[in-house]
């Protein structure tokens, strides 16, 4: 089922719809249009919900438009929004990217009642002494003895991975979870990592592993692929 | 070209004022004019371990608030011409001293003496901040414990935000046998925490508490443990002007002490 219009055309696939929408006239000419051609498809009512899924091509929408389109689609029962997928960023978003995808490098020794956070991901060459934090919303990668605290993915990217060359800290926190040293003494372990694991536990494990768990974490690519 | 060092610690009871009073004397040993300056308001203790308790008129307190020259509270020392010590107030308290008038006294200080050595009293709040404010260089003083550790990398952290040049570290209270045993931190752990030079180490020494109560710094005997670390530590203190010298003198310094405390057992 194809159905071609001036501006919207809509796709039919086993997922549900995709609305291909033109990305050179004016935002309310489309609106128009959509709204004309959704309110010729008539829905049974025992027919199950359908996904949409939205895509705008070259068209960039602010805040209050996209807020007008999701409402325009939903007014249609039967209709739930899926998703809205443009080619265009703001630069502000852009340079968010760009920030959240780099990595600093920070040549120091995080003493103790010391917090060091950055954007992006967090390359120590030094110690962290007890007593001492470490904060980043990507990965931190530490050089150095992590003997204090480690936070990555403090926005809530469980994603996130810390690997230091000698690991003996008082906690490590990944996003929102957390763990802590055993209350007995331990000796500490050089060239680990921790990340979460599928059972939604920190676990500390030989750095080589890593590569196996966390694939994407190549290069600037990642970033921009996973959004 | 004077120098003013102040002596600190973070955590209470490591034995700052017991180094600042050593090491005054130390130097003073060694023919320099010094000057020890207790910033510790309230709390005053270095001229009891100096032995000139009775000679107080003037503090630092009146001097700051002007009530008499920086001059006449210095009090001078029963055994040496060339050693001075300014006494802390114990009836005021910590707010009464600013970082200024710190900064002031030892501008002026610093025209009569070679070495200027703040005694800075425990925590790192106000007290803190008027020692650590005129001082060039800083000597951090930690035991071998857990707890000193910390607060000695607390307070190294906070000396990075003054205009002071790279802290040394002096470990008091070392008991060889602990630390061969294992039940305290050694050396090396300290030092690769702290990770900044090693000044000198210090046994942990009864003869300290002996002289300390009789008002006579240890470092006035000519050949106890604790005499000879705190003396060893002065002359690297004069080496520091000699940089090319300084690790082989500290070298010097470590394997001495090192095959000192070898001796005990």
């Amino acid at each position: 089922m194809v159905l071609k219009n001036q501006y919207v055309m809509i796709k039919g696939t086993r997922d549900g719809l995709t609305l291909f929408l033109d990305d050179s006239c004016s935002f309310n000419d489309l609106l128009d249009e959509l709204d004309k051609t959704l309110s010729h498809d008539e829905f049974d009512e025992d027919q199950a919900m359908i996904t949409v899924k939205i895509h705008l091509g070259n068209r960039f929408l602010h805040k209050e438009q996209d807020e007008q389109l999701r409402t325009l689609i939903r007014q249609r029962n039967k209709l739930v929004v899926q998703g809205i997928e443009s080619n265009v960023i703001s630069k502000a978003e852009a340079i968010q990217w760009k920030e959240d995808s780099e990595v600093r490098v920070v040549s120091k020794t995080i003493r103790s009642g010391q917090v060091y956070q950055v954007q992006g991901d967090l390359l120590l060459i030094g110690d962290i002494n007890p007593g001492g934090t470490v904060k980043a919303t990507g990965n931190i990668y530490i050089m150095g003895a992590l003997r204090g605290v480690a936070h990555a993915g403090i926005n809530g990217n469980r994603q996130a991975v810390i690997i230091a060359s000698f690991m003996k800290p008082v906690q490590l926190r990944i996003a929102d979870l957390y763990s802590r040293a055993p209350d007995y003494e331990t000796e500490g372990v050089y060239m680990e990592c921790g990340f979460i694991d599928e059972s939604e536990k920190i676990l500390i494990d030989r750095l080589q592993l890593v590569a196996k768990k966390r694939p994407e974490l190549n290069g600037f690519e990642r970033s921009v692929l996973n959004g | 070209m004077a120098e003013a060092i102040v002596i600190t610690s973070g955590k209470g009871g490591v034995g700052k004022t017991t180094t600042t009073a050593n090491l005054g004397t130390a130097l003073a040993l060694l023919n320099k004019k010094v000057c020890l300056m207790d910033t510790d308001i309230g709390l005053r203790n270095l001229d009891v371990v100096m032995g000139l308790e009775n000679r107080i008129i003037y503090d630092i307190i009146d001097v700051a608030q002007g009530r008499c020259k920086l001059k006449q509270a210095l009090i001078k020392d029963k055994r040496f011409d060339y050693l001075f010590l300014l006494p802390a107030a114990q009836t005021s308290d910590k707010n009464d001293l600013t970082p200024d008038s710190v900064v002031e006294m030892i501008a002026e200080l610093k025209k009569e003496f070679d070495y200027i050595i703040i005694d800075c009293p425990a925590g790192i709040e106000q007290g803190y901040k008027n020692a650590v404010a005129g001082a060039d260089h800083a000597i951090v003083v930690t035991t071998p414990e857990k707890s000193s550790v910390r607060d000695a990398d607390r307070i190294i952290g906070l000396l990075e935000h003054e205009e002071i040049s790279s802290p040394k570290l002096v470990i008091n209270r070392i008991r060889n046998h602990m630390m061969k045993s294992g039940d305290m931190l050694t050396i090396d752990e300290v030092v690769q925490v702290l990770s900044i030079d090693l000044l000198g180490i210090v046994a942990d020494d009864e003869d300290v508490i002996k002289a300390s109560n009789r008002g006579e710094p240890v470092a006035f005997q000519p050949n106890t443990k604790a005499s000879i670390s705190y003396r060893n530590i002065a002359r690297r203190i004069l080496g520091e002007s000699v940089p090319l010298q300084s690790l082989e003198d500290e070298k010097g310094v470590f394997s001495k002490v090192k095959r000192f405390l070898g001796m005990r057992n």
